[in-house]
């Protein structure tokens, strides 16, 4: 059996443990409004001030859809190739929280809206593909606040009643990078679509890790454990990796796991048990009486199909074929929707003469590690595309060099300045005119005449010293190019 | 004129039409004849004082277009009223003022009509003597220490005792059906989609339906129109072209075919109702209708059926009243705590044991033996009545199995308790159009009532039959005022 490089396996004396993932993401809906009702769901709002009566659950409130959460799921379930169905039932949930005021969460329970579907993860040695289960359409509970009194919890019904969609994987994963690579690819779907912003911080995107271990090759499923409510992509990658490393234990021990669910304490960095199978809820699923079945026609279905643009896959494949970029470098491309438009107007602003490489290094260079830096997003980008082209062109026509490039950059950052302006400013061309360099070398070469005998006898290593020299004297301004070819030339 | 509250709505419209009538007079007039009916104990909130501001003002100004103009009227205290007191009959909604108006009262005061105050029901709608009520029994004008029937007892009592004009119901199995029989009054239960349930307070989702209850068939028919609207916030709500059930109405029923179902003759029936049933039948003959002999094979279901799916959908739907938001808290050590003692201390008997058997058929294990299967039946039910429909236009029965009972004879037996809906579950079941009508008087003199059920939508029909059957009947309630002093 070949060794695949992302093989995740955990070892102990003899044995080889490998670990089934599956994946329940709640992902916020992008809406204006609730899923039954017209508040705004708007983050970050003072509590309690985005609340029907119908959040609130007073007598004799109903619930209505709202046709664009519909929509919004049925988008989603295309850009993850999976079966609309045109029948689909809300059902009721029902358990007793202070922050569910019905007393029942409206989710989808027998008949989602949304059936199987697949996404395709690229893994550093291939392609991956993970099988979707289903999505459904939710309700959000509100927030139990513990910490701000000592004796009293407080509610905050803001986040009652706003859409979630509720994406269940099959358990396909097999480790925690094939985790993050799952996460990231559904957000970047989703963000491309428009759906869910995938705002982890806000808790727009959180899931439910679900994790067993067994024997290397064999086909069973071991007993599941399920840590919820996980909010980032570290913290499902550490969860997973001391879950699997507990069950595997268990099992060395020849003990047996017990199918529960369990917390991720992020400061300890483990999971505790929450509550064992037995004490597990029964939430009397059954058919909510309030909602008729929730049909959508093919029309609808196919008009919806027409709204929905070019997906980070596709678009992967006519980067790599329109211009000719690396698979690595597509991926990195269009990860993000904002960073592939970004390029994409990079490209289109470079006019004819373009030289599409150079434009991506730059981008994946320079661009990115600035906004790492300060932690900004490719749309907040302190650089325009436009001024990015035009740098990227002056170094492609050889007005400036790739050193040079640099510090324009950098200046180019104070207010998106145009870099031709800043070149021209500063002085900053590349000197490029022949008869000149060829004066400013004759003139290294005789004050150095030692080192280009020693040069000629053999000592090669001092031509850096001479390309050196030369772009001291020239202020960096020389034509590299250039300065190579006439002192190849003259030291011959 | 003396004898304003002996007046129908008809009438009353009329008069003020006419300008023979103000509403200040009529208003006030409703006014003290509740005040001393206090006895029946109709009212669990009274708003007298309003209305009478509301009469005066609508004096000053008349809209003398509206179909209900200046009309005083109660309400059944299951519809939520903006600003005035909101029970259901439970102590856990004791305090409960709400925000805002369910749309069918709405609809009410929009056609003019003005609110006296809510009437007495059983808890949640929950029962059929009106004996469940947190805020005690109502009496039944017919009698001392009658039921008044349920859940609507308290606009029963309040129409059979003159105290309203009209009112409205909620019907979920019976609660607007059964109560109009036992008190001589007509009640109509409309088709399922025909009212909106927005601002009612919520039994069973799938079954409950508000309409009205009158002292005859042209008012009730007048009421159903102002009631009856398409309304977006009720994802249940159809929009279907609603007639005007009382410029429609006709007594023409010539050549109507109306079936008689065979398996509404249930064992242990009294011989008065079969009787009452027979008569019925002449009536429609002499009105000039076709009589069919039907089947509706799972009839005997029904029931079972009935109190499986009610109190499922009951056990989510009272999920809400737990002491968080609003409504009555009792105070617990921890939440859980809190949960047990505001429910239990906030929850009546009958309410908690129907919460109990709806949490237990929903329960996983028995989900498939119980919800399922009765959701299953429930449609072999409405299949019953569309092959039956396919021959008739539409179906007669008794309302109830027997006239009223005594106040207390049945309520700590709740099978016997529940049989009384046995002819008028299958009609929610089926989410049809129902209306009780009184057809004459048991030994006892006490009213029973005759249901003539009908095909979805098809309000106007049964109405039209009501109508004229009525006029044959010439029933006459027997109101000895026992309770004025």
């Amino acid at each position: 059996m070949s060794k695949n490089k992302s093989d995740y396996l955990i070892n102990r004396k003899d044995n080889q443990y490998e670990v089934v993932i599956g994946l329940e993401v709640h992902a916020q809906v992008t809406s204006e409004s609730k899923l039954f009702s017209a508040s705004s769901t708007k983050f970050g709002a003072e509590p309690n001030t985005q609340v029907s009566l119908v959040d609130a659950a007073f007598p004799g409130m109903l619930p209505v859809i709202n046709e664009f959460c519909v929509k919004q799921a049925i988008k989603t379930g295309i850009g993850l190739n999976a079966k609309i169905n045109n029948r689909s039932v809300f059902d009721r949930k029902n358990y007793f929280y202070a922050d569910l005021p019905q007393g029942y969460q409206i989710s989808q329970f027998k008949d989602p809206i949304v059936g199987e579907g697949k996404v395709i993860l690229d893994m550093p040695d291939g392609q991956k593909e993970v099988g979707i289960e289903r999505l459904h359409l939710e309700q959000d509970a509100g927030k139990s606040i513990h910490d701000l009194d000592p004796q009293n919890t407080f509610v905050d019904l803001n986040r009652s009643g706003v859409a979630l969609m509720e994406i269940v994987s099959k358990p396909d994963l097999r480790s925690p990078d094939e985790v993050s690579a799952y996460i990231k690819k559904l957000r970047s779907i989703m963000r491309y679509l428009g759906t869910c912003d995938g705002n982890m911080q806000e808790g727009s995107l959180r899931a439910d890790v679900n994790v067993s271990v067994r024997a290397k090759g064999s086909k069973e499923f071991g007993t599941r454990c399920e840590i919820k409510n996980v909010n980032s992509i570290k913290f499902m990658q550490m969860a997973i990796e001391y879950e699997a490393n507990r069950q595997v234990d268990l099992i060395e021990e020849g003990k047996s796991i017990d199918q529960e669910t369990r917390l991720f304490d992020t400061k300890k960095n483990e999971t505790r048990s929450m509550r064992s199978k037995e004490d597990a809820h029964d939430y009397r699923y059954f058919p909510d009486p309030d909602l008729l079945p929730l049909e959508v026609s093919n029309e609808f279905i196919n008009q919806l199909k027409t709204d929905i643009p070019e997906l980070p896959d596709d678009k992967k494949k006519r980067f790599i074929e329109e211009f000719k970029l690396s698979p690595y470098e597509a991926n990195i491309l269009v990860s993000d929707i904002d960073t592939g438009k970004y390029f994409e107007e990079v490209v289109a602003k470079m006019g004819k003469n373009k030289d599409i490489k150079l434009a991506v290094n730059w981008i994946t260079g320079e661009l990115f590690a600035v906004l790492n830096n300060k932690n900004l997003e490719i749309s907040q980008s302190p650089i325009s595309a436009k001024n990015l082209a035009i740098l990227v062109n002056l170094i492609k026509n050889g007005t400036i060099s790739g050193k040079i490039a640099k510090t324009v950059f950098e200046l180019m950052m104070d207010g998106d300045k145009d870099p031709q302006k800043i070149v021209e400013e500063k002085g900053l061309k590349q000197q490029s005119d022949p008869k000149a360099l060829e004066a400013l070398i004759d003139k290294i070469i005789n004050d150095n005449r030692d080192k280009a005998i020693e040069y000629k006898q053999g000592k090669e290593k001092l031509f850096g010293f001479f390309v050196g020299q030369a772009m001291k004297v020239s202020g960096g301004k020389a034509n590299p190019q250039l300065i190579n070819e006439i002192l190849k030339k003259k030291l011959q | 004129m003396s004898d304003i509250t002996k007046q129908s709505l008809s009438e009353l419209v009329k008069n003020i039409k006419d300008k023979k009538l103000s509403s200040e007079e009529v208003t006030k007039a409703f006014i003290n004849r509740s005040e001393k009916s206090k006895e029946l104990n109709a009212y669990i909130t009274e708003d007298y004082s309003s209305a009478l501001e509301k009469a005066k003002k609508f004096d000053q100004k008349p809209n003398l277009e509206l179909k209900l103009p200046g009309i005083p009227m109660a309400v059944k205290d299951l519809f939520c009223t903006d600003s005035i007191r909101t029970t259901a009959g439970s102590k856990i909604l004791n305090n409960f003022v709400p925000t805002y108006e369910s749309t069918v009262t709405q609809n009410i005061w929009n056609e003019g009509a003005i609110l006296l105050g809510k009437l007495n029901c059983d808890e949640f709608a929950m029962g059929s003597s009106n004996e469940t009520s947190f805020f005690g029994n109502v009496q039944n004008p017919i009698d001392k220490n009658l039921v008044p029937g349920g859940s609507s007892g308290g606009s029963a009592s309040a129409v059979a005792g003159q105290l309203t004009p009209i009112t409205i119901g909620t019907d979920t199995g019976g609660s607007i059906r059964q109560p109009a029989s036992f008190t001589g009054t007509v009640g109509l239960k409309p088709t399922y989609g025909s009212c909106s349930r927005y601002g009612i307070v919520a039994f069973a989702s799938s079954l409950d339906q508000a309409g009205p209850m009158a002292q005859n068939v042209k008012d009730c028919a007048l009421l159903q129109e102002v009631i009856s609207t398409y309304d977006p916030k009720d994802s249940t709500s159809i929009d279907f072209k609603r007639n005007e059930y009382s410029k429609e109405l006709s007594k023409n029923i010539k050549g109507k075919k109306i079936g008689i179902p065979k398996e509404y003759r249930v064992d242990g029936m009294p011989q008065e109702i079969e009787e009452l049933w027979q008569k019925g039948i002449q009536y429609a003959k002499d009105c000039g209708a076709e009589i069919v002999d039907i089947s509706l094979p799972h009839t005997s279901y029904a029931l079972p059926t009935y109190y499986i799916v009610a109190p499922a959908e009951a056990s989510s739907n009272l999920a809400r009243y737990d002491g968080v938001k609003y409504g009555f808290r009792a105070k617990g050590e921890n939440l859980t705590d809190m949960y047990e003692k505001t429910r239990s201390e906030g929850f009546g008997a009958e309410v908690q044991r129907r919460i109990m058997i709806g949490t237990y058929v929903l329960s996983s294990g028995y989900y498939d033996a119980y919800y399922l299967k009765a959701q299953k039946v429930r449609k072999l039910i409405k299949n019953d009545f569309d092959e039956a429909y396919k021959k008739v236009d539409a179906i007669l029965t008794p309302s109830t199995p027997s006239s009223a009972f005594k106040i207390g004879e049945k309520k700590d037996d709740p099978v016997s308790m529940y049989l009384n809906d046995i002819f008028t579950v299958p009609v929610n079941l089926a989410g049809l159009p129902g209306i009780s009508i009184p057809a004459g008087h048991d030994a006892k003199g006490y009213p029973l009532g005759l249901q003539i059920i009908g095909k979805a939508f098809d309000e106007q029909n049964i109405l039209n039959i009501a109508y004229a059957m009525e006029e044959k009947i010439n029933f006459k309630n027997k109101i000895t005022d026992w309770w004025i002093k």
